[in-house]
């Protein structure tokens, strides 16, 4: 697999109706990265994961994943092939207790009986879940902790890719923090694409960081070079900043 | 003391029967949320499966837990891949497609068995108890019934399939994101669901004879039992029989069969009114 990017994307494009969402996106991952995904409200970011996993049907364009063309897969062959997405909306199972949506999410993995409950073990404990915790109904969670619980998938699904759709949406600071180390921990193991607000979150956790606006790539560089970039600073982190200041 | 015996397993072999009637439609629609209008040709198939089987020469016992369930179920799969895989997500069409499907077996076995009553003889003979006697294949049906139902929820709770099954059932795009073929889910499960309601019918051939319009007798039941049992799979549809059968059970040993069966759809209609997602809305919120 050396010597191709995890992920490239071939002037990507999904149109709803007369609305290009992600219009002609060329997006190069490395293997290893933590690629950190910005841009303001109705950019296209989620519409961009999606048409990752085929949960949407790009309109045209291509997505190579470690080389190969995922043209015409359905989203599950998608999943098996090592691509995790934890979507914007939160998605866990809410009738199935915590150790179960876990569970569930290792079995794309060729594991034994014997194995997949260690892996579920670990992965409760990478997520600072007690066995408490893993005994509840998923629909019982405070906020971050379902969040926490989608991670725990993620990581049990030992994905090459992982896609996180703001992970951090709604938790405080601590909170914050502590999903920044389980990300972290992710990493070590899986290429990170994520799509963040938090500029704190932004600055702890990404090499590089992509902005994406009305469905268009519009730089990629280092946090602190988009941070001093004019046009980004018009387009979103100025916005941004204005509101916080009004606020505090 | 005798009657009142006989009285207790009236009421237990009215749950079980209603159970095992609809044991593979509660399985179609609570996984997939299909309306299965064949259902009770499925039962029908079942029972002519094993008494054609069985005046073929195979064993009765081979015929009914072996040959029943392996037809319907092929049939099953050849009706999911040819109508039901195209329709899901459309509620309507897929009743009448089911439907459709449904007028064409009674018409094809019509055809080929012709529209009289078959029948096997029930195996096992009589147990007496004082002045009443009954029959020990119905103790036997009531004991396989119990153990369908544990079976399908131990296998629905505690194995792997049950789980992905589940999760398929609850969000099926969130369940492709992790890596699970819905489509063959579903497949499977309308197979299952078809060859146990195969089975069903098996087991009641000895009891009921079979005839090509038999189907109609259990189907009203089934789908009244599986709709006011609601949302949760098994326990659902199980307390929902446990309500009615006994119902159906004293009315019709203390009037007549017709009064109880017309007893059974009121008091149908009154648990919907109540709880309009079905009695299991009571424990599981309404899910
Ligand atoms: N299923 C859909 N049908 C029609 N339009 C859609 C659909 N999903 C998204 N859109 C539109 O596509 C555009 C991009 O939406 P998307 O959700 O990808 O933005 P985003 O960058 O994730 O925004 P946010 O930061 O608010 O999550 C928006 O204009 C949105 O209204
Ligand atoms: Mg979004």
């Amino acid at each position: 697999m050396s010597g191709f990017p995890i992920l490239a994307t071939r002037g990507l494009v999904k149109r709803f109706g007369g609305v290009a969402a992600v219009d002609g996106v060329d997006l190069v991952v490395d293997a290893g990265e933590i690629r950190c995904l910005i841009g303001p409200n109705g950019a296209g970011k989620s519409t961009l994961f999606k048409c990752l996993t085929h949960q949407h049907q790009p309109t045209s364009g291509h997505v190579l994943f470690e080389g190969r063309d995922l043209q015409g897969l359905p989203t599950h062959l998608i999943a098996r092939r090592g691509i995790a997405i934890k979507n914007q909306i939160p998605s866990i199972y809410a009738n199935l207790d915590v150790r179960e949506n876990i569970r569930l999410a290792t079995l794309r993995r060729k594991l034994t009986k014997r194995e997949l409950d260690r892996a579920v073990d670990l992965v409760l404990a990478e997520i600072g879940f007690d066995n408490l915790l893993a005994e509840r109904p998923a629909a019982t969670l405070s906020h971050a902790h379902r969040q926490w619980c989608e991670l725990g998938m993620l990581l049990a699904s030992d994905p090459r890719l992982a896609l996180l759709d703001e992970p951090t949406a709604g938790m405080t600071r601590e909170e914050m923090l502590r999903t920044v180390d389980i990300i972290k921990r992710l990493n070590a193991t899986a290429t990170v694409i994520v799509v963040e607000h938090d500029l704190e979150f932004i600055a702890r956790l990404a090499q590089k960081v992509t902005v994406l606006h009305r469905g268009k790539v519009l730089v990629e560089d280092s946090m602190e070079r988009i941070e001093a970039n004019e046009t980004v600073r018009d387009i979103y982190l100025g916005r941004k900043k204005d509101a916080a200041y009004a606020e505090g | 003391m005798d009657q009142f015996v006989i009285l207790c397993f009236a009421v237990v072999n009215s749950i079980a029967l209603l159970a095992l009637i609809s044991l593979g439609l509660a399985v179609i629609f609570g996984m997939m949320r299909v309306i299965n209008f064949a259902h009770g040709e499925f039962i029908m198939l079942g029972g002519y499966a094993t008494v054609i089987a069985n005046h073929a020469g195979v064993n009765l016992w081979l015929s009914m837990f072996v040959v029943s369930p392996m037809v319907v179920g092929l049939i099953g799969a050849v009706a999911e891949r040819l109508i039901i895989r195209r329709l899901y997500g459309h509620l309507v069409t897929t009743m009448l497609a089911t439907w459709g499907l449904s007028l064409f077996l009674i018409g094809a076995v019509t055809a080929i068995f012709g529209n009289t009553t078959l029948g096997v003889s029930a195996p096992l003979g009589n147990i007496t108890i004082g002045a009443y006697s009954i029959g020990a294949y119905q103790l036997f049906l009531i004991a396989v019934t119990a153990l369908l139902v544990v079976c399908s929820l131990l296998a629905l709770h505690w194995t792997k399939y049950g789980l992905i099954a589940r999760a398929a059932m609850q969000n099926a795009e969130m369940a492709a994101t992790l890596g699970v073929d819905c489509d063959r889910v579903y497949a499977t499960t309308f197979i299952i669901g078809a060859a146990t309601s195969g089975l069903a019918g098996a087991l009641l051939a000895p009891i009921s004879g079979v005839l090509p319009h038999m189907g109609a007798a259990y189907v009203a039941r089934a789908f009244v039992t599986v709709i006011s049992g609601g949302g949760a799979l098994i326990t659902g549809f199980l307390s929902a029989a446990t309500i009615l059968g006994p119902v159906e059970a004293l009315l019709s040993y203390f009037a007549t069969p017709v009064v109880g069966q017309a007893s059974l759809l009121l008091l149908a209609v009154i648990i919907l009114r109540l709880f309009p997602t079905g009695v299991s809305s009571l424990w599981t919120g309404g899910r």
